[in-house]
Formats: structure tokens, sequence, C-alpha cells
């Protein structure tokens, strides 16, 4: 009471014109009762108005009101507009801080430097003291050499800072975008945490009544007791009501039964995915990587693995998203440091794994011999294997040399249910052609 | 968004106070206003108008924007939008003394929107005025249409960069009376001489001055028969003259006035309010098409005249180290890469100095010996009114294709970037390429604002057919399609588009025949162009190869 009383005290000591009051409080606590035409002027009119109210964002939208915007596109027949992004500032300690950005081109008919694909990028403006020819810099191809070879002894793949904003862009893509919800297959129980909720019920103490089994158990008492009479018809007012009746819910610990999935990121960063093949490639799992975080909700342990002609599982989303193209192809190499990591690693029992590989469709080993010997170890033990050929505008459709010995190799039509690939050019590959291409890969 | 306060505004008079005393020349009223950070992104898709018209595209800009400061969070210094009276925005947390050295910055840009001749027509009118209006005008049309409206926005927007400014520009009376030559005499020597006689320069000059002095001596309205004389010499003349065919420039549309005045869907009745969109669309692209075109100029202007001001101004003793740290952040050279500012405030001071020293004089430029042209100097202390002569009549294409030389290129150490892939060493290096000035010049025209080049017309069966021309660089494929998307629905016909692109089939056939023993970087591919034609026909587009 006493603080109450102190409360009171205080807040009455307070100088009136220190609160702000709006011109509607204004009126409504004029002391006067209604004002009349007088007791308006300008100084107690313009007194209180802000002069806010108007700003250039006024009408700004949200996301989700301008992704809806950019829907009516669709059914208008004009190509959808906004893309969405996510920018990344990777910190040393692994808490990448990330955000979902859109963006939308305004496409116009604009010059463009083509001369890049012949080998010898653009030239811009300097300044020192070197001569003519020489080299005044270089950046490393392949960044980051010697960092952690195979990194099968590091664990369940670490924090990922970016999670929060890959299940923000994953809500926005299963809610926008429609894509199906990926089957549970062969549920593995596992572990995960105890959850706490009302679940258990008690009878005469507890935490919330739970009115309608309180109230089945006392037309039962009742009916025991022979207190109701059907032919009169029920008169609830007569009804006894013991405390045992009260029937409770209380707070129970459950143990949570969730699979579990782990993901692994498989990308080609060989010199010919330069460009088209890698956008499209690592836009591609972005979209995927937001929305099994999503779908999983943050049950989700992602791996990331790029090769050209050997492997390397690279620690974050962030390094995977921005490798740069290296040397020659070898496919096979990138399967099998999957194989290496989930047998030594025990995967299979606790999880489900789903394999993404996304390549423009060139590999040194024609045949695919290697490939489709690890390819069928991973049968084995995957949920889902997604291939992605994202082809090279040389490249003629359907037919990389990846697509070809798939085909060849029946693995597509005998393990359907396992194995999808899709294949496009890379070119072409805008938003939709991607977001169809991730149905394809997970119907 | 709030006025600055006096204190900060006394600062500003005074700087502009000592700016006039040096010189510069710019209306008497500014505002100022402080503006927080994400003010400035809000605006930044309305080009710093805060009166621009609304379009949904613009909020996803600045939402981008906002999610781009909260990774990389920085704090520009000013912005000044050339209106009437000129608007700049600060960040209310300067200190004085940077205040000051931002001002210098503000008042070099306001001069040169003020002056230069480029932005003469902005001069008449206040833009951000005009925007309210034409803002509460598309207001009110969405509010009647609906998204019909973004739609013309969208795009309009996608081809307002095909307007005819330097057209535009010369919708001027004094520009006209120079181009509107009597009609003889314009044939006589912009076509006759030209194309029909060939005659070398020499010849020409003679025969103009022969017509002036022939002007000069019988009056303007007996011109006329100088041409008595030509006659006789080439009895030709008279008959070609009557034949010729009359091509008056100035009065062809841009592609955007064409669509407007020729599209069966725009000039529909129901949709002739379209035009009014198409309108607003064009005059801002025209608005801004200065600003892309002296961009180096400005930013160089305005450097050079913060540092000078900042420099002899009493008012900031004591803060010379400060300005110096903040001064080098904005103008140092980068090491690779072009800087505006940096090269546009050290072009200024270069021609300052070259005239200075007399240097752009014929005595100058006949000198062959090195050392002779090093120690040239005829101190003409004309360097000062040079520059001013450039700010007013120059853009940055001239700019740097007068005044980029060798002696420049030295000094400054400047070169030629370019960049190749070693596969032996797994990186890509970054070399130099030349420190020629004429190689320079030509990397700086490349990154110069150039929109593409294109002729149009209507064929009989209502199809617009539109032809670019291919000036090396080819249009960016990605946007091609969608494009053409829109011109068609604004055409409300087949459109087709021609122009050139890299076939890269022909390119890999060539790579494939190639000796695959040579190191990747002495692998030269001839780019091999071909001409396509793009086809939209019902949002359907097509390519197809010539021949």
């Amino acid at each position: 009471m006493a603080d109450i009383c102190k409360k009171d005290r205080t807040e009455s000591e307070k100088p009136v014109t220190d609160e702000k009051i709006n011109l509607l409080d204004y009126f409504r606590f004029a002391p006067k009762g209604f004002m009349g035409i007088y007791d308006y002027d300008d100084s107690k009119i313009t007194l209180n108005l802000q002069p806010g109210g108007y700003s250039s964002t006024s009408r700004l939208f949200d996301l989700d009101r301008l992704l809806e915007r950019d829907k009516l596109r669709e059914k208008d027949g004009f190509p959808r507009k906004i893309k969405l992004g996510k920018l990344v500032k990777p910190s040393k300690d692994g808490k990448d801080k990330s955000v979902i950005i859109p963006s939308a081109a305004e496409e116009k008919f604009y010059h463009w430097n083509s001369e890049p694909y012949l080998g010898e990028g653009e030239s811009t403006g300097g300044n020192g003291d070197e001569q003519e020819g020489e080299v005044i810099g270089e950046e490393p191809l392949r960044p980051d050499e010697g960092e952690g070879q195979g990194g099968a002894g590091k664990g369940e793949g670490g924090e990922h800072g970016t999670g929060a904003d890959a299940f923000e862009i994953g809500r926005i893509l299963t809610e926008q975008f429609e894509l199906p919800n990926i089957k549970d297959k062969g549920k593995k129980t596992a572990l995960t945490r105890y959850t706490y909720d009302l679940t258990d019920l008690n009878r005469g103490h507890g935490q919330i009544l739970d009115k309608k089994s309180t109230l089945k158990r006392i037309v039962k008492t009742n009916l025991a007791m022979d207190n109701i009479d059907l032919k009169k018809g029920i008169d609830t007012s007569k009804f006894i009501v013991t405390p045992r009746d009260r029937v409770y819910r209380t707070l129970s610990r459950e143990k949570d039964y969730e699979s579990q999935a782990i993901i692994f990121f498989v990308r080609d960063y060989s010199g010919s995915m330069q460009g088209k093949p890698t956008e499209a490639i690592v836009t591609q799992h972005v979209y995927i990587h937001s929305w099994l975080v999503y779908q999983y909700q943050r049950r989700v342990t992602s791996r990331f693995i790029v090769h050209d002609t050997d492997a390397v599982e690279v620690p974050d989303f962030y390094t995977y998203y921005n490798k740069n193209v290296a040397g020659g192809t070898d496919i096979a190499s990138g399967y099998q440091l999957v194989n290496k990591i989930v047998k030594e690693e025990n995967l299979a029992r606790d999880y489900n794994i789903y394999i993404f590989h996304g390549t423009d469709g060139d590999d040194s080993d024609d045949d695919g011999s290697k490939s489709l010997e690890e390819l069928s170890k991973m049968i084995d033990f995957a949920n889902r294997i997604g291939i992605t050929i994202a082809e090279n505008s040389y490249t003629s459709r359907a037919n990389s040399i990846v697509e070809k010995y798939l085909r060849r190799s029946k693995l597509l039509e005998t393990y359907s249910k396992i194995i999808h690939m899709d294949s496009f050019k890379a070119d072409e590959a805008d938003e939709q052609r991607l977001i169809g291409s991730i149905k394809t890969l997970i119907s | 968004m709030k006025l600055i306060n006096q204190h900060t505004k006394k600062i500003m008079e005074g700087c502009k106070a000592r700016a006039k005393e040096f010189g510069l020349n710019f209306s008497k009223d500014t505002l100022e206003y402080y503006v927080t950070n994400v003010d400035l992104i809000e605006l930044s898709p309305k080009h710093m108008i805060p009166t621009l018209y609304d379009y949904w595209l613009q909020d996803i800009q600045v939402l981008h924007g906002k999610g781009e400061y909260e990774i990389y969070p920085s704090n520009p210094y000013e912005t000044v939008i050339n209106t009437r009276p000129v608007i700049s925005f600060y960040n209310d947390t300067n200190p004085d003394w940077l205040n000051v050295m931002i001002f210098y910055h503000v008042i070099g840009h306001i001069d040169f929107f003020q002056n230069n001749k480029f932005f003469e027509k902005t001069w008449d009118y206040d833009f951000k005025q005009k925007a309210l209006t034409e803002k509460r005008i598309i207001a009110k049309l969405r509010a009647q249409k609906g998204r019909v409206v973004d739609y013309v926005i969208e795009f309009a927007k996608s081809i307002d960069n095909l307007v005819s400014y330097f057209r535009h520009l010369a919708e001027d009376e004094n520009v006209r009376n120079i181009l509107s030559l009597p009609d003889k005499a314009d044939y006589y020597f912009n076509h006759f001489l030209q194309s029909e006689k060939k005659i070398g320069l020499r010849e020409y000059l003679q025969e103009i001055e022969l017509y002036n002095k022939w002007e000069e001596k019988e009056g303007k309205s007996k011109v006329e028969s100088f041409f008595d004389k030509v006659t006789l010499k080439n009895p030709e003349f008279e008959e070609l003259f009557h034949n010729r065919k009359i091509e008056k420039d100035i009065a062809r549309p841009d592609l955007m006035q064409f669509i407007m005045n020729e599209s069966k869907f725009i000039n529909k009745e129901q949709n002739v309010w379209m035009k009014t969109i198409f309108e607003i669309i064009r005059d801002t692209s025209l608005y801004f098409s200065p600003m892309m075109r002296t961009k180096i100029m400005n930013e160089g202007w305005a450097s050079y005249w913060h540092e000078k001001l900042f420099l002899s101004d009493d008012r900031i003793k004591g803060h010379e180290v400060a300005f110096a740290r903040i001064n080098a952040k904005v103008t140092a050279l980068s090491r690779v890469g072009l800087n505006p500012y940096a090269i546009g405030w050290r072009l200024f001071m270069h021609v300052e100095e070259m005239a200075n020293q007399g240097k752009y004089t014929y005595d100058y430029q006949k000198l062959n010996n090195a050392n002779e042209r090093k120690l040239f100097d005829s101190d003409t202390k004309s360097g000062n009114d040079f520059i001013f002569h450039v700010r007013a009549n120059y853009c940055d294409s001239t700019f740097v294709n007068r005044f980029v030389d060798q002696e420049f290129v030295d000094k400054h150490k400047l070169m030629v970037v370019g960049q190749r892939i070693n596969m032996q060493k797994g990186v890509k290096e970054y070399y130099v390429k030349s420190r020629k000035a004429e190689d320079y010049k030509q990397m700086m025209f490349e990154s110069l604002y150039h929109p593409p080049h294109v002729a149009f017309h209507q064929r009989e069966n209502g199809t617009l057919y539109i032809n670019h021309e291919f000036e090396g660089k080819e249009l960016y494929r990605d946007y091609v399609k969608n494009t053409l998307i829109g011109i068609e629905y604004l055409w409300g016909d087949t459109v087709k588009l021609e122009t050139t692109e890299l076939d890269y089939d022909e390119m890999k056939r060539q790579y494939a025949q190639l000796d695959k023993g040579k190191a990747p970087q002495d692998i030269k591919i001839k780019p091999a162009f071909n001409r396509v034609l793009y086809t939209v026909k019902d949002k359907k587009v097509t390519r197809q190869k010539f021949g």
C-alpha cells in the first residue's frame, strides 16, 4: 500500500506542462467540457501539432505487401520483379550478420561489356609507379587455401549465424512461392529435447480447468448418482458437483520426437562454372537452404561442400556462397566426400539426409563411372538427392556430360523416389525457373 | 527532416559570402536541412527529390537500402539537389569545421548547377514544385485506374534512357539561331560541299570565310546573292537544292515521344491519360540527364573549391589536420578504380596550371621537344578564368577528351589497369595495361554514361521496328526480354529489336579448334559478333540470328 501511495504522489507532483498531450487528448480533457468557437485559437491548435505525418515514406509498403503486389504481375501476364537476396557480413566468431534484402532491377537497354567472356576482364583506372605490363596485385581464384580439409571431424557443422534470416527467407518462400512440403520420409526417431505442455489431466487441482472434461465428469457422476431424470429433461442447476469432478490440465514434461535433417550442399566451383551457372546454383541453394531451415524449424543441420577436382568442406553458408571458381571438374570427388562424412560420423542412423548438388554438367569423368558408383552408395542412405544442372550457354540443351551419363545409368528411373535431376540453361534461370527447379528436386 | 539551426546557417552564409569573393556565381537563397541516415536511404530512390512521384519499386529500393545499411552502416556527409532554391541535406552531428568544408563543397555544386550550360534547361523552373504537382497527378490517376498506372510508369521508365537529351538541349532559341542558316546556305555547307563535292577541309574553310565576308559586305538580307556565283561554278547546285530531302533533325522525336504520338494503344480514347505519365517520366529523365553527364566535372569542381576555400577560411584555423584527413579520403586516387572526385579535382587543377603557363596555345602545341615543353611558361595568369570557362561549357566527355593529356597522366602516375586470369597460379591478376594518355582517355570514355542509340520506324503492318546501332558493346541480355515486353505493352502491337550480340557457339567452336597446349592467358579468341532480331508478340519474346 505504501508503495502505491508514493507512486500517486510522485505523479501528482509532476508539473502538468511536462506531459505531452496530443490534440485529441486536449479536447477530451478540456476543463470546460466541450469547447466553443472562441475557445479555439492558433496557439492551442498548433501547440502540439507535430510536423510529422508528411514523410516521403508515408506510403512505404512492407515486404509482404510488395510481394503480394508482385504476385499480381503474374496474373496480369508480366514476369515478377522482386528478387530476394541475402546480404552477409562475415565475422570472425562465425556469427555472421545477415539480412534479407529484396531487390528489383530497373530493366532497360543498357550497354554491357561482354568481353570478359574472352578471358580478359574490364579495364579500369589506377595509380602507381609500376611499369607497363607489371602485375600490381592478384586475387586468388580459390580463396582460403589450406583451410580445414575434409572437415569430417568437425562435428555438427557449427552454429549458423544466418539461421534467423534463413528462417525469414524460408517463410517468405513457403508462403509466397508455394513450395510443396518436403516429404518426411523414414522418420528416424531421435531424442531432441523436452517440451513442456499442458497435456496432463489431473482431477481436483491443477493449472487450468478443462471445462469439457469437467462437464463430462459431472454428467458421469450425476448419472451414477441417479441425479438425472431423462424423462423430465436435464436441469443443469440441479447437478451436484464434487471436487473430484473438476478436471485440470497440468504442465508436463514431454519427450519431443522430431526427425532431424542434415543437408549436404555440394557445389561445383570449377572454372567452367564462372558467371551464370554459379549464380544460378548459388541462388537456388540459398533458396533451398532458407526454406529447409524454415520447414524444419531450425532442426536442420547443413554441411557445405565445394569441389573442382578435389572436394573441400567449408564451414558455413557464407563461405560456400562466396567461393570463387577454380580449376577442373571431378564430380565424383564431391560425392565421395559426402559418403565419407556420412560414414565416419554415422549420420545415416539419426538423420534424414538430403543432398543437393549443383553443377554445369561438365565432368572430366566422361562416362561417369566414378560418379555413378558414389551416387549408388549415396542412394542407400539419402532421403533425397537433388541434382541441378545449370548449363552453360555453349552447351546444347539437355546434353551435358553429367545429364547424359545420369540418364544412361537409369538411376533416375530406378530410384525415382530418391534421386531427382533438373537441368536448365543458366542464362534463362530467372527466379521462377529456379523455384520451379526446386519443386522438381523435392517433389 | 528539419532546417539547420541558426548557428549553422550563419556558417553557411559566411561560406557563401567568401565563395562569392572568389568568383563563384550562384543564387542568393538556399535551404539546408538536417536529415537522418534513414531519411537519405528513403530519399535515394527518388534521386533525393522529396517530392518525386511514388512508385512501388522505389519501396523495394528503400528496403534494399535499409538492409544494406544494417550490414554496412555509413554516414553520408551531404547531398544537394538542383532546385530553386537549392536544397541540401546534412547530418546534424558534424562539427562546425567539417560543416565549413561540406558547405564549400555544396556551394561548388550549386555554382556548377547554375552555370554549366548542360543544365540550362533546368534553370527556368523549380523541379521540386513541378515534381510535387506530378506526384499528385500520378496519385490521382492511381486512385482512378489502379495498378495499370504502375505498369505505365514501369515501362515508360524502361525506355527513359533513350530520350534525346542533346536534341532537347538544342531546343533553345540561341542554339536554333546558330543552327538555322538560311536554307540555301544550310544545304550548301552541310550537304552539298560535304556529300556532293566532297571537298577538303581547307577549301571548305575558305568557302565559309568567303560566305562570311559576303554577308558582312552585302548584309544579311542580300546574302542569297552569294549563291549566284556558286551556281555559275556549279550549275547543278540549283537543281539539287530544289530536290533536296528536307531533314529537320531537331524535329525528329525520340523513342518515348514516338510511342506517345504513334502508339495505337496509348492513343485509344480510354488510354490517353497515359501520355501524362509519359511526359512526366520523360521530363524527369531529361532533368537528370545533365547530372549523369557531368559527374566527374561536378564532383571535381566541388572538390576543387572546398579545398581552396576551406584553406583560405580564417574561421577554421587549427583544424587543418582534421581537414586533411577527410579531404584525403574524398580525393585520394584509388589504386585501382576511378574516383570522380579525385580525377575531376586533379584535372581542374591541371587545366588551371596548363592555362596559367599558356599551354593551351598553338605556340605550345607545336613544340616537339620534351624539354622545351616542360620549360614552356608564358605566365598568362589566365588559369582561373579558364577553369570558369571550362565549368560553364564542358561536360564529362568533352572535358576528358580535351584535357586528359600525357602530362596529366604522367603527373599523377595514372594508368589503365587490366585484369586477366593466371591459371598456373590460380589467381586473377591486375596489371598495368597502359600508361598512354590515349588509352587512359579511351578507358574513361568506356566508363562514362552512354545510353544506347536506337533508330526506329513503324512498319506498314503496325510493327515497331527498333534498330540498335552497335557501338562495340552489346545490350545487357538479361534485360532485353522484359524491356521488350514493356515496349510491346505500350506500343500495342508487335515490336522488333535488331541488335548485335556475341555468338558463343561460334566462339566455342573456335576454342575447340585451338591448340590445347597453350597457356590460357595466351589464348585469344576473336569475338564473333552477330546481328540478331528479337521479336515480341503477345508477351512472347523470340530471338533469331540474321543470315
